[in-house]
Protein backbone atom coordinates (compact mmCIF):
# COMPACT_ATOMS: atom_id res chain seq x y z
CA UNK A 1 0.00 0.00 0.00
CA UNK A 2 1.03 3.48 -0.96
CA UNK A 3 1.43 6.19 1.69
CA UNK A 4 -1.78 8.39 1.44
CA UNK A 5 -1.36 11.86 1.30
CA UNK A 6 -2.51 14.61 3.60
CA UNK A 7 -5.60 15.49 1.27
CA UNK A 8 -6.43 11.95 0.83
CA UNK A 9 -6.60 11.22 4.65
CA UNK A 10 -8.67 14.44 5.59
CA UNK A 11 -11.09 14.35 2.76
CA UNK A 12 -11.78 10.79 2.31
CA UNK A 13 -13.67 9.85 5.38
CA UNK A 14 -15.71 12.59 4.14
CA UNK A 15 -17.93 10.75 2.22
CA UNK A 16 -15.99 8.13 0.50
CA UNK A 17 -14.92 6.16 3.78
CA UNK A 18 -17.26 7.91 6.09
CA UNK A 19 -16.71 6.84 9.93
CA UNK A 20 -20.37 6.42 10.34
CA UNK A 21 -21.60 6.06 6.90
CA UNK A 22 -19.49 3.01 5.94
CA UNK A 23 -17.53 1.90 8.78
CA UNK A 24 -20.99 2.19 11.17
CA UNK A 25 -18.92 3.46 14.12
CA UNK A 26 -19.65 6.21 16.58
CA UNK A 27 -23.85 5.72 16.54
CA UNK A 28 -24.13 6.29 20.13
CA UNK A 29 -23.23 9.79 20.42
CA UNK A 30 -24.69 10.18 16.81
CA UNK A 31 -27.98 9.43 18.63
CA UNK A 32 -27.26 11.16 21.66
CA UNK A 33 -26.30 14.64 20.51
CA UNK A 34 -27.91 15.11 17.73
CA UNK A 35 -31.32 16.31 18.71
CA UNK A 36 -30.54 19.96 18.21
CA UNK A 37 -27.77 21.64 16.19
CA UNK A 38 -26.00 23.33 18.21
CA UNK A 39 -25.04 19.81 20.77
CA UNK A 40 -24.22 18.33 17.73
CA UNK A 41 -21.70 20.89 16.65
CA UNK A 42 -19.92 21.32 19.69
CA UNK A 43 -19.62 17.34 19.87
CA UNK A 44 -18.02 17.19 16.49
CA UNK A 45 -15.50 19.72 16.87
CA UNK A 46 -14.80 17.87 20.34
CA UNK A 47 -14.58 14.90 19.02
CA UNK A 48 -12.50 15.95 16.03
CA UNK A 49 -9.89 17.58 18.08
CA UNK A 50 -9.68 14.53 20.20
CA UNK A 51 -9.10 12.46 16.99
CA UNK A 52 -6.57 14.58 15.64
CA UNK A 53 -4.77 15.00 18.95
CA UNK A 54 -4.72 11.43 19.96
CA UNK A 55 -3.93 10.19 16.41
CA UNK A 56 -0.56 12.60 16.94
CA UNK A 57 0.19 11.75 20.15
CA UNK A 58 0.51 7.82 19.87
CA UNK A 59 1.85 8.20 16.35
CA UNK A 60 4.74 10.23 17.96
CA UNK A 61 5.35 7.50 20.25
CA UNK A 62 4.25 4.50 18.24
CA UNK A 63 7.71 3.07 17.77
CA UNK A 64 8.14 3.04 21.53
CA UNK A 65 4.93 1.42 22.72
CA UNK A 66 5.03 -2.36 23.69
CA UNK A 67 2.44 -4.43 21.54
CA UNK A 68 0.96 -6.30 24.75
CA UNK A 69 0.00 -2.89 26.43
CA UNK A 70 -0.87 -0.63 23.31
CA UNK A 71 -4.42 -0.50 23.86
CA UNK A 72 -4.79 0.49 27.49
CA UNK A 73 -1.77 3.47 26.31
CA UNK A 74 -3.78 4.71 23.28
CA UNK A 75 -7.14 5.03 26.39
CA UNK A 76 -4.64 6.45 28.44
CA UNK A 77 -3.85 9.35 25.37
CA UNK A 78 -7.39 9.45 24.87
CA UNK A 79 -8.63 9.59 28.52
CA UNK A 80 -6.48 12.29 29.13
CA UNK A 81 -7.68 14.40 26.09
CA UNK A 82 -11.02 14.03 26.64
CA UNK A 83 -11.25 15.16 30.13
CA UNK A 84 -9.43 17.95 28.96
CA UNK A 85 -11.83 19.25 26.55
CA UNK A 86 -14.20 18.44 29.16
CA UNK A 87 -12.78 20.66 31.46
CA UNK A 88 -12.24 23.19 28.87
CA UNK A 89 -16.12 23.15 27.56
CA UNK A 90 -17.23 23.83 31.23
CA UNK A 91 -15.24 26.84 31.78
CA UNK A 92 -15.77 27.78 28.74
CA UNK A 93 -19.27 27.52 27.48
CA UNK A 94 -21.19 26.07 30.69
CA UNK A 95 -24.41 25.76 29.66
CA UNK A 96 -23.40 24.01 26.40
CA UNK A 97 -21.25 21.28 28.27
CA UNK A 98 -24.47 21.01 30.86
CA UNK A 99 -26.48 19.46 27.68
CA UNK A 100 -23.42 17.61 26.45
CA UNK A 101 -22.96 16.12 29.80
CA UNK A 102 -22.26 12.49 29.61
CA UNK A 103 -21.43 12.18 26.28
CA UNK A 104 -18.14 14.34 26.21
CA UNK A 105 -16.71 11.97 29.11
CA UNK A 106 -17.98 9.02 26.74
CA UNK A 107 -15.94 10.22 23.69
CA UNK A 108 -13.63 8.53 25.38
CA UNK A 109 -15.22 5.10 23.92
CA UNK A 110 -16.52 6.24 20.88
CA UNK A 111 -15.62 3.70 18.64
CA UNK A 112 -13.94 6.03 16.13
CA UNK A 113 -10.91 7.47 18.21
CA UNK A 114 -9.69 4.21 19.35
CA UNK A 115 -10.26 2.41 15.84
CA UNK A 116 -8.28 5.24 14.19
CA UNK A 117 -5.59 5.28 16.94
CA UNK A 118 -5.68 1.51 16.67
CA UNK A 119 -5.68 1.37 12.69
CA UNK A 120 -3.65 4.41 11.33
CA UNK A 121 -1.79 5.88 13.90
CA UNK A 122 -0.04 2.97 15.30
CA UNK A 123 1.40 2.68 11.18
CA UNK A 124 1.81 6.23 10.32
CA UNK A 125 4.07 9.43 10.93
CA UNK A 126 2.73 12.05 12.99
CA UNK A 127 1.86 14.31 10.95
CA UNK A 128 -0.33 11.99 8.75
CA UNK A 129 -1.71 10.39 11.27
CA UNK A 130 -2.83 14.15 13.17
CA UNK A 131 -4.70 14.97 9.82
CA UNK A 132 -6.36 11.30 9.18
CA UNK A 133 -7.67 11.83 12.62
CA UNK A 134 -8.85 15.38 11.80
CA UNK A 135 -10.55 13.87 8.70
CA UNK A 136 -12.46 11.37 10.20
CA UNK A 137 -13.42 13.49 12.62
CA UNK A 138 -14.93 15.72 9.69
CA UNK A 139 -16.69 12.79 8.45
CA UNK A 140 -18.11 12.21 11.99
CA UNK A 141 -19.11 15.81 11.85
CA UNK A 142 -20.57 16.14 8.71
CA UNK A 143 -23.27 13.28 9.70
CA UNK A 144 -23.70 14.80 13.28
CA UNK A 145 -24.44 17.83 11.55
CA UNK A 146 -26.39 16.45 8.87
CA UNK A 147 -28.80 14.95 11.71
CA UNK A 148 -28.62 17.50 13.95
CA UNK A 149 -30.01 19.90 11.29
CA UNK A 150 -33.07 17.70 10.50
CA UNK A 151 -34.15 16.97 13.39
CA UNK A 152 -33.85 20.15 15.29
CA UNK A 153 -35.55 21.93 12.32
CA UNK A 154 -38.10 19.39 11.74
CA UNK A 155 -38.27 18.30 15.06
CA UNK A 156 -38.49 21.90 16.82
CA UNK A 157 -39.01 23.74 13.94
CA UNK A 158 -36.03 25.47 15.02
CA UNK A 159 -32.11 25.69 14.46
CA UNK A 160 -29.32 27.08 16.87
CA UNK A 161 -32.42 27.32 18.73
CA UNK A 162 -33.94 30.16 16.23
CA UNK A 163 -37.43 29.89 15.07
CA UNK A 164 -36.96 29.01 11.38
CA UNK A 165 -40.83 27.25 11.00
CA UNK A 166 -43.08 28.49 13.97
CA UNK A 167 -44.62 25.83 15.31
CA UNK A 168 -48.52 25.09 16.90
CA UNK A 169 -47.32 25.88 20.31
CA UNK A 170 -46.17 28.72 19.58
CA UNK A 171 -49.33 30.11 17.41
CA UNK A 172 -47.37 28.66 14.23
CA UNK A 173 -48.92 26.75 11.84
CA UNK A 174 -46.31 23.23 11.97
CA UNK A 175 -47.01 20.87 13.65
CA UNK A 176 -43.66 19.12 14.65
CA UNK A 177 -42.87 15.64 14.84
CA UNK A 178 -41.60 14.53 18.30
CA UNK A 179 -40.59 11.24 17.20
CA UNK A 180 -37.79 13.53 15.81
CA UNK A 181 -36.50 14.62 18.67
CA UNK A 182 -35.93 11.25 20.63
CA UNK A 183 -32.51 9.19 19.53
CA UNK A 184 -34.38 6.31 17.81
CA UNK A 185 -35.25 8.86 15.15
CA UNK A 186 -31.58 9.27 14.60
CA UNK A 187 -31.63 5.54 13.27
CA UNK A 188 -33.76 5.69 11.22
CA UNK A 189 -32.09 9.15 9.56
CA UNK A 190 -28.72 7.16 9.80
CA UNK A 191 -29.99 4.44 7.83
CA UNK A 192 -31.62 6.36 4.91
CA UNK A 193 -28.37 8.18 4.79
CA UNK A 194 -26.71 5.13 4.73
CA UNK A 195 -28.88 4.57 1.43
CA UNK A 196 -28.56 7.25 -0.33
CA UNK A 197 -24.75 7.25 0.15
CA UNK A 198 -24.60 3.68 -1.28
CA UNK A 199 -26.80 3.97 -3.90
CA UNK A 200 -24.70 7.25 -4.82
CA UNK A 201 -21.16 5.50 -4.36
CA UNK A 202 -21.67 1.88 -5.26
CA UNK A 203 -18.20 0.94 -4.46
CA UNK A 204 -19.50 1.20 -0.79
CA UNK A 205 -22.15 -1.34 -0.77
CA UNK A 206 -20.46 -4.45 1.11
CA UNK A 207 -20.66 -8.28 -0.59
CA UNK A 208 -22.90 -10.64 1.79
CA UNK A 209 -20.75 -12.23 4.13
CA UNK A 210 -22.73 -15.09 3.60
CA UNK A 211 -25.10 -16.41 1.11
CA UNK A 212 -28.24 -17.99 2.71
CA UNK A 213 -28.76 -21.60 1.75
CA UNK A 214 -32.09 -22.22 0.16
CA UNK A 215 -34.41 -24.08 1.67
CA UNK A 216 -34.46 -27.90 0.69
CA UNK A 217 -36.84 -29.37 2.36
CA UNK A 218 -39.86 -28.69 5.08
CA UNK A 219 -38.36 -31.17 7.52
CA UNK A 220 -35.47 -29.42 8.20
CA UNK A 221 -37.10 -27.04 10.27
CA UNK A 222 -37.92 -29.56 12.56
CA UNK B 1 15.09 -4.85 18.51
CA UNK B 2 11.06 -6.02 19.18
CA UNK B 3 12.82 -8.27 22.02
CA UNK B 4 13.80 -5.74 24.12
CA UNK B 5 10.69 -3.34 22.92
CA UNK B 6 8.53 -6.43 24.36
CA UNK B 7 11.05 -6.56 27.48
CA UNK B 8 9.01 -6.46 30.93
CA UNK B 9 10.91 -3.64 32.20
CA UNK B 10 10.50 -2.27 29.12
CA UNK B 11 6.60 -2.13 29.12
CA UNK B 12 6.43 -1.17 32.60
CA UNK B 13 8.83 1.94 31.99
CA UNK B 14 6.65 3.21 29.00
CA UNK B 15 3.34 2.37 31.00
CA UNK B 16 4.70 4.66 33.76
CA UNK B 17 5.62 7.08 31.37
CA UNK B 18 2.94 7.54 29.32
CA UNK B 19 0.39 7.54 33.06
CA UNK B 20 2.64 10.27 34.53
CA UNK B 21 2.86 12.73 31.39
CA UNK B 22 -0.40 12.58 30.94
CA UNK B 23 -1.89 12.70 34.68
CA UNK B 24 0.59 15.85 35.24
CA UNK B 25 -1.22 17.34 31.36
CA UNK B 26 -4.85 16.53 32.97
CA UNK B 27 -4.14 17.83 36.34
CA UNK B 28 -2.60 20.80 35.52
CA UNK B 29 -5.86 21.52 32.44
CA UNK B 30 -7.96 20.83 35.56
CA UNK B 31 -6.29 22.99 37.95
CA UNK B 32 -6.00 25.69 35.70
CA UNK B 33 -9.48 25.52 35.15
CA UNK B 34 -10.94 25.29 38.08
CA UNK B 35 -11.44 29.19 39.40
CA UNK B 36 -13.21 29.76 35.62
CA UNK B 37 -15.76 26.60 36.10
CA UNK B 38 -16.53 27.72 39.50
CA UNK B 39 -17.20 31.22 38.56
CA UNK B 40 -19.49 29.76 35.82
CA UNK B 41 -21.41 27.68 38.23
CA UNK B 42 -21.92 30.69 40.75
CA UNK B 43 -23.15 32.43 37.46
CA UNK B 44 -25.45 29.83 36.02
CA UNK B 45 -27.16 30.09 39.47
CA UNK B 46 -27.13 33.64 40.06
CA UNK B 47 -29.03 34.20 36.92
CA UNK B 48 -31.27 31.56 37.13
CA UNK B 49 -32.55 33.27 40.85
CA UNK B 50 -32.87 36.39 39.05
CA UNK B 51 -34.78 35.34 36.14
CA UNK B 52 -37.65 33.46 37.89
CA UNK B 53 -37.72 36.18 40.76
CA UNK B 54 -38.50 38.38 37.35
CA UNK B 55 -35.32 40.92 37.55
CA UNK B 56 -33.76 41.38 34.58
CA UNK B 57 -33.45 40.18 31.75
CA UNK B 58 -32.39 37.41 29.08
CA UNK B 59 -28.76 38.08 27.96
CA UNK B 60 -27.80 39.55 30.71
CA UNK B 61 -23.75 39.93 30.79
CA UNK B 62 -22.26 38.20 33.40
CA UNK B 63 -21.20 40.97 34.81
CA UNK B 64 -24.45 42.83 34.90
CA UNK B 65 -25.70 39.57 36.71
CA UNK B 66 -23.26 39.92 39.60
CA UNK B 67 -23.74 43.39 40.06
CA UNK B 68 -28.11 43.16 40.15
CA UNK B 69 -27.70 39.97 42.11
CA UNK B 70 -25.45 42.00 44.59
CA UNK B 71 -27.69 44.48 44.62
CA UNK B 72 -31.27 42.37 45.09
CA UNK B 73 -30.66 39.41 46.28
CA UNK B 74 -30.36 38.02 49.85
CA UNK B 75 -29.27 34.54 50.54
CA UNK B 76 -30.71 33.17 53.78
CA UNK B 77 -30.33 29.79 55.29
CA UNK B 78 -33.68 28.27 56.73
CA UNK B 79 -33.97 26.12 59.03
CA UNK B 80 -36.43 23.57 57.36
CA UNK B 81 -37.30 21.56 61.03
CA UNK B 82 -37.79 24.65 63.25
CA UNK B 83 -39.36 26.29 59.89
CA UNK B 84 -36.61 30.13 61.20
CA UNK B 85 -33.94 31.46 59.86
CA UNK B 86 -30.44 30.42 60.91
CA UNK B 87 -27.26 32.58 60.92
CA UNK B 88 -25.39 29.57 62.07
CA UNK B 89 -24.38 28.85 58.59
CA UNK B 90 -22.97 31.29 56.18
CA UNK B 91 -25.37 31.29 53.24
CA UNK B 92 -22.24 32.75 51.00
CA UNK B 93 -20.50 28.81 51.29
CA UNK B 94 -23.45 26.52 52.46
CA UNK B 95 -24.42 23.69 49.72
CA UNK B 96 -27.76 22.18 50.41
CA UNK B 97 -27.49 20.11 47.81
CA UNK B 98 -24.43 18.37 49.76
CA UNK B 99 -26.29 18.95 52.96
CA UNK B 100 -28.50 16.40 51.72
CA UNK B 101 -25.95 13.91 51.23
CA UNK B 102 -24.54 14.42 54.71
CA UNK B 103 -25.89 11.97 57.24
CA UNK B 104 -25.41 14.24 59.74
CA UNK B 105 -27.11 17.57 57.77
CA UNK B 106 -30.19 15.40 56.22
CA UNK B 107 -32.93 13.13 57.50
CA UNK B 108 -33.99 10.49 55.53
CA UNK B 109 -37.18 9.82 54.17
CA UNK B 110 -39.78 7.36 54.22
CA UNK B 111 -41.35 5.82 50.98
CA UNK B 112 -44.91 7.99 51.28
CA UNK B 113 -43.13 11.33 52.71
CA UNK B 114 -41.13 11.20 49.59
CA UNK B 115 -43.50 12.15 47.05
CA UNK B 116 -40.69 14.01 45.00
CA UNK B 117 -38.57 10.78 45.14
CA UNK B 118 -35.84 12.51 46.63
CA UNK B 119 -34.52 10.39 49.33
CA UNK B 120 -33.08 12.65 52.06
CA UNK B 121 -33.66 16.00 52.70
CA UNK B 122 -31.29 18.30 54.34
CA UNK B 123 -32.10 20.10 57.21
CA UNK B 124 -30.88 23.51 56.47
CA UNK B 125 -31.32 25.39 53.03
CA UNK B 126 -30.54 28.86 51.39
CA UNK B 127 -33.42 30.69 50.04
CA UNK B 128 -33.57 34.08 48.61
CA UNK B 129 -35.02 36.99 49.51
CA UNK B 130 -35.73 40.51 47.21
CA UNK B 131 -36.62 42.82 49.23
CA UNK B 132 -37.49 46.59 49.20
CA UNK B 133 -37.44 49.47 52.14
CA UNK B 134 -37.53 46.41 54.34
CA UNK B 135 -40.41 44.70 52.42
CA UNK B 136 -40.38 41.61 51.59
CA UNK B 137 -41.03 41.56 47.86
CA UNK B 138 -40.52 38.54 46.27
CA UNK B 139 -38.97 34.63 48.07
CA UNK B 140 -36.98 32.34 45.62
CA UNK B 141 -37.25 28.78 47.12
CA UNK B 142 -34.93 25.89 45.94
CA UNK B 143 -37.18 23.13 45.05
CA UNK B 144 -36.28 19.38 43.11
CA UNK B 145 -37.53 15.92 42.61
CA UNK B 146 -37.25 13.57 40.20
CA UNK B 147 -39.84 13.69 36.67
CA UNK B 148 -39.19 10.76 33.97
CA UNK B 149 -35.68 10.51 33.43
CA UNK B 150 -33.95 13.00 35.69
CA UNK B 151 -34.22 15.08 39.40
CA UNK B 152 -35.40 18.53 37.97
CA UNK B 153 -33.38 21.15 40.00
CA UNK B 154 -35.31 24.79 39.93
CA UNK B 155 -36.74 27.57 41.96
CA UNK B 156 -40.10 28.94 42.46
CA UNK B 157 -40.62 32.62 43.17
CA UNK B 158 -43.81 33.72 45.48
CA UNK B 159 -44.90 37.40 45.99
CA UNK B 160 -45.00 38.86 49.16
CA UNK B 161 -48.17 37.43 50.02
CA UNK B 162 -46.27 33.97 50.24
CA UNK B 163 -49.20 32.95 47.70
CA UNK B 164 -48.81 34.23 44.33
CA UNK B 165 -46.17 32.45 41.97
CA UNK B 166 -43.79 35.04 40.92
CA UNK B 167 -42.05 32.44 38.71
CA UNK B 168 -41.44 28.95 38.44
CA UNK B 169 -38.41 27.18 36.69
CA UNK B 170 -35.61 24.55 36.48
CA UNK B 171 -31.96 24.91 36.55
CA UNK B 172 -30.86 21.74 35.65
CA UNK B 173 -32.57 18.56 34.30
CA UNK B 174 -32.62 15.91 31.87
CA UNK B 175 -36.33 15.28 30.55
CA UNK B 176 -36.45 14.46 26.97
CA UNK B 177 -36.15 17.51 24.79
CA UNK B 178 -39.18 18.52 23.20
CA UNK B 179 -41.76 16.48 25.53
CA UNK B 180 -40.61 16.79 29.22
CA UNK B 181 -37.99 19.22 28.02
CA UNK B 182 -40.73 21.65 27.93
CA UNK B 183 -40.62 22.66 31.54
CA UNK B 184 -38.18 25.83 30.10
CA UNK B 185 -40.68 26.59 27.06
CA UNK B 186 -41.13 29.84 28.50
CA UNK B 187 -44.71 29.76 27.17
CA UNK B 188 -45.55 27.38 29.74
CA UNK B 189 -43.55 28.81 32.84
CA UNK B 190 -45.50 32.39 32.24
CA UNK B 191 -48.01 30.46 32.46
CA UNK B 192 -47.66 29.82 36.13
CA UNK B 193 -47.58 33.65 37.25
CA UNK B 194 -49.78 34.46 39.26
CA UNK B 195 -51.58 31.00 39.76
CA UNK B 196 -52.74 31.19 43.83
CA UNK B 197 -50.66 28.16 45.94
CA UNK B 198 -52.99 28.03 48.65
CA UNK B 199 -56.62 28.28 48.86
CA UNK B 200 -58.61 30.62 51.10
CA UNK B 201 -58.09 27.71 53.68
CA UNK B 202 -54.38 27.65 53.67
CA UNK B 203 -54.34 24.44 52.13
CA UNK B 204 -51.83 23.37 49.35
CA UNK B 205 -54.13 23.79 45.95
CA UNK B 206 -51.57 24.30 43.82
CA UNK B 207 -52.37 21.61 40.81
CA UNK B 208 -50.91 20.76 37.46
CA UNK B 209 -53.48 19.04 35.43
CA UNK B 210 -54.15 17.48 32.57
CA UNK B 211 -54.77 19.17 28.59
CA UNK B 212 -56.17 22.57 29.57
CA UNK B 213 -57.27 24.45 32.54
CA UNK B 214 -60.72 25.43 32.53
CA UNK B 215 -60.77 29.31 33.14
CA UNK B 216 -64.58 28.98 34.52
CA UNK B 217 -63.71 26.78 37.47
CA UNK B 218 -63.01 28.22 40.88
CA UNK B 219 -59.96 26.04 40.67
CA UNK B 220 -58.47 28.14 37.97
CA UNK B 221 -56.47 30.21 40.27
CA UNK B 222 -54.45 26.99 41.18
CA UNK B 223 -54.75 24.88 38.27
CA UNK B 224 -52.05 24.82 35.50
CA UNK B 225 -52.18 22.86 32.19
CA UNK B 226 -49.77 19.36 31.93
CA UNK B 227 -47.39 19.35 28.98
CA UNK B 228 -48.11 17.61 26.54
CA UNK B 229 -46.75 14.41 26.06
CA UNK B 230 -44.95 14.84 28.97
CA UNK B 231 -47.30 12.97 31.62
CA UNK B 232 -44.94 11.89 34.12
CA UNK B 233 -42.56 14.68 34.02
CA UNK B 234 -45.83 16.79 34.77
CA UNK B 235 -46.60 14.39 37.52
CA UNK B 236 -42.95 15.14 38.66
CA UNK B 237 -43.22 18.60 39.15
CA UNK B 238 -46.60 18.41 40.72
CA UNK B 239 -45.16 16.12 43.18
CA UNK B 240 -41.91 17.96 43.63
CA UNK B 241 -44.19 21.15 44.17
CA UNK B 242 -46.54 19.70 46.94
CA UNK B 243 -43.27 18.24 48.76
CA UNK B 244 -41.44 21.22 49.08
CA UNK B 245 -44.61 23.32 49.83
CA UNK B 246 -45.87 20.70 52.56
CA UNK B 247 -44.99 19.99 56.00
CA UNK B 248 -41.77 18.58 55.06
CA UNK B 249 -40.74 21.20 52.59
CA UNK B 250 -40.98 24.87 53.45
CA UNK B 251 -44.64 24.64 54.90
CA UNK B 252 -43.86 25.37 58.75
CA UNK B 253 -41.70 27.95 57.15
CA UNK B 254 -44.12 29.84 54.55
CA UNK B 255 -46.38 29.77 58.00
CA UNK B 256 -44.07 31.30 60.32
CA UNK B 257 -42.62 34.16 57.90
CA UNK B 258 -46.75 34.59 57.22
CA UNK B 259 -47.03 35.34 61.27
CA UNK B 260 -43.99 37.15 61.29
CA UNK B 261 -42.04 34.55 63.34
CA UNK B 262 -39.20 33.52 61.54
Amino acid sequence: MSQPTIKEVLFNPVFANNPIGLQILGICSALAVTSNLKTALVMSIALTLVTGFSNLFISMIRSQIPSSIRMIVQMVIIASLVIVVDQVLKAYAYSLSKQLSVFVGLIITNCIVMGRAEAFAMQNPPLLSFFDGIGNGLGYSAMLIVLGVIRELFGAGKLFGYTIIPVINDGGWYLPNGLLLLPPSAFFLIGLIIWALRSWKKEQVEKPSFTMAPQVSNKEAF
Amino acid sequence: MSNQKESTARTLTVALLVCLVCSVFVAGAAVALRPTQEANRQLDKQRSILSIAGLGEAGMSARQVRDLYAQRITARVVDLETGTFTDELDPTSFDPLAAAKDPQLSKALPGQQDIASIKRRERYTTVYLVESEGELQTLVLPVRGYGLWSTLYGFIAVEGDLNTVAGFGFYQHGETPGLGGEVDNPKWKSLWLGKSLFDENGNLAVQIVKGNVDAQSPKAMHQVDGLAGATLTSNGVNNLLHFWLGENGFGSFIAKLRAGEA
